[in-house]
């Protein structure tokens, strides 16, 4: 199928199935899933500005449809991530211009998110197992102990006004705080061209102890302004073929809502054990785009 | 539990067989519409196109969520 925006010549059904698996990593883990669009798009042939604007585009679609499901469940904080994306949108602006400085930086970042993720996950779900079973009900499924808990409500008791309630996340803490926390995701964001969720989740759940079936909801809501603004400004600059996206989200649809209802089942720590690769793909990404001088 | 979880695979794939043809169908018709008309808008005048394109993409989103919530509803009350 001829698309005549990028002139890019693309089966459909390959789009489909990548915006599929796409949607359910996106609806299940709360990332935008870059690293898998970006490669599988250039695997096609399509030019590389296309492939990130395209990309971001899909995003948008995939990630409406995976917090309105979550929204359905009570996943999504609105104020959070109303704040989150303005630290995200000011970080990737910033991370543009640090490319050689945060690659270094960033490759350890993920591995250490990974190994963290891993270490604590691990504990806390023996440390459950040790105590009384409880029928597992969804009301169980969406309790997030962590063995990280006592670091995180140290945290959020530091007082630096302005201090911001989220009732939906149970929490008060400092504005920012949560800013910061935007703004490095942002500036990731904006190294490696996607949404670097990888980052992002994980550090609403131990930096800001937001649940982690909020933070994968709350995550998902921020993508869709921040990568809005990203298609946008891709889009004045002739880097969106959206032709390519809308087909893309014919799949990331289904698969999103998939993903999102899949997070029903299970509990935050089996979450957080199960995201462990995907920090590690980033380092990954980082590595290839310091070796070859192309982002993937 | 077995059969319950049973029903709610069997009306996924129907489902996805109906959400699959309804999809070639879009494929066909809408966007061979489109097409053109958004390469020309998209060389013409850009900052109209990324409007359209953030416009199009989100109201995508919200139908085809609404179709997949209503197929998902009638499969499943033709099945109960």
């Amino acid at each position: 199928m001829l698309f005549p925006i990028s002139s890019a010549h693309i089966s459909p059904i390959y789009l489909v199935i990548v915006g599929f698996v796409i949607g359910i990593l996106g609806g299940f883990f709360g990332v935008g899933g870059s690293f898998i669009a970006g490669p599988a798009l250039r695997a096609v042939g399509l030019d590389w500005n296309f492939a990130v604007g395209t990309d971001l585009a899909h995003i948008v679609g995939k990630s409406v449809v995976a917090v309105r499901q979550h929204r359905a469940f009570g996943n999504v904080d609105l104020r959070l991530g109303l704040v989150m994306a303005i630290g995200t949108i000011a970080g990737a602006e910033i991370g543009a211009q640090l490319i050689q400085m945060l690659s270094i930086v960033s490759i350890a970042v993920y591995v250490s998110i990974s190994t963290f993720m891993m270490w604590e996950s691990r504990k806390t779900l023996r440390s459950k197992k040790r105590g009384v079973a409880a029928p597992a009900t969804a009301a169980t499924k969406k309790e997030d102990p962590s063995s990280f808990g006592h670091v995180t409500r140290s945290i959020q008791r530091l007082n630096i006004p302005p201090l911001i309630k989220l009732p939906t996340s149970g929490i008060t803490i400092s504005l920012w705080i949560i800013l910061l926390v935007a703004f490095v995701g942002g500036l990731f964001s904006g190294f490696l061209g996607g949404g670097a969720g990888y980052i992002r989740m994980p550090s609403m759940v131990y930096v800001l102890g937001i649940p982690t079936h909020l933070a994968v909801g709350t995550d998902l809501f921020e993508i869709i302004i921040s990568a809005s603004y990203g298609t946008f400004t891709h889009a004045i600059k002739g880097n969106v073929d959206i032709l390519i996206a809308l087909v893309m989200h014919t799949g990331a649809a289904i698969g999103a809502q998939i993903g999102a209802i899949s997070t029903q089942y299970f509990t935050g720590p089996k979450i957080r054990l199960a995201f462990v690769p995907l920090p590690l793909i980033g380092a990954a990404i980082v590595i290839y785009t310091l070796m070859t001088g192309h982002k993937v | 539990m077995k059969k319950e979880t049973a029903k709610t695979l069997r009306a996924f794939a129907i489902e996805l067989v109906v959400y699959a043809a309804l999809v070639v169908g879009y494929f066909f018709l809408v966007l061979h519409f489109l097409g053109e008309g958004l390469h020309q808008l998209e060389v013409r005048h850009r900052y109209t196109y990324a409007g359209v394109a953030l416009l199009l993409i989100i109201g995508q989103a919200v139908i085809l969520q609404n179709v997949t919530t209503l197929l998902l509803r009638l499969i499943r009350g033709r099945a109960g």
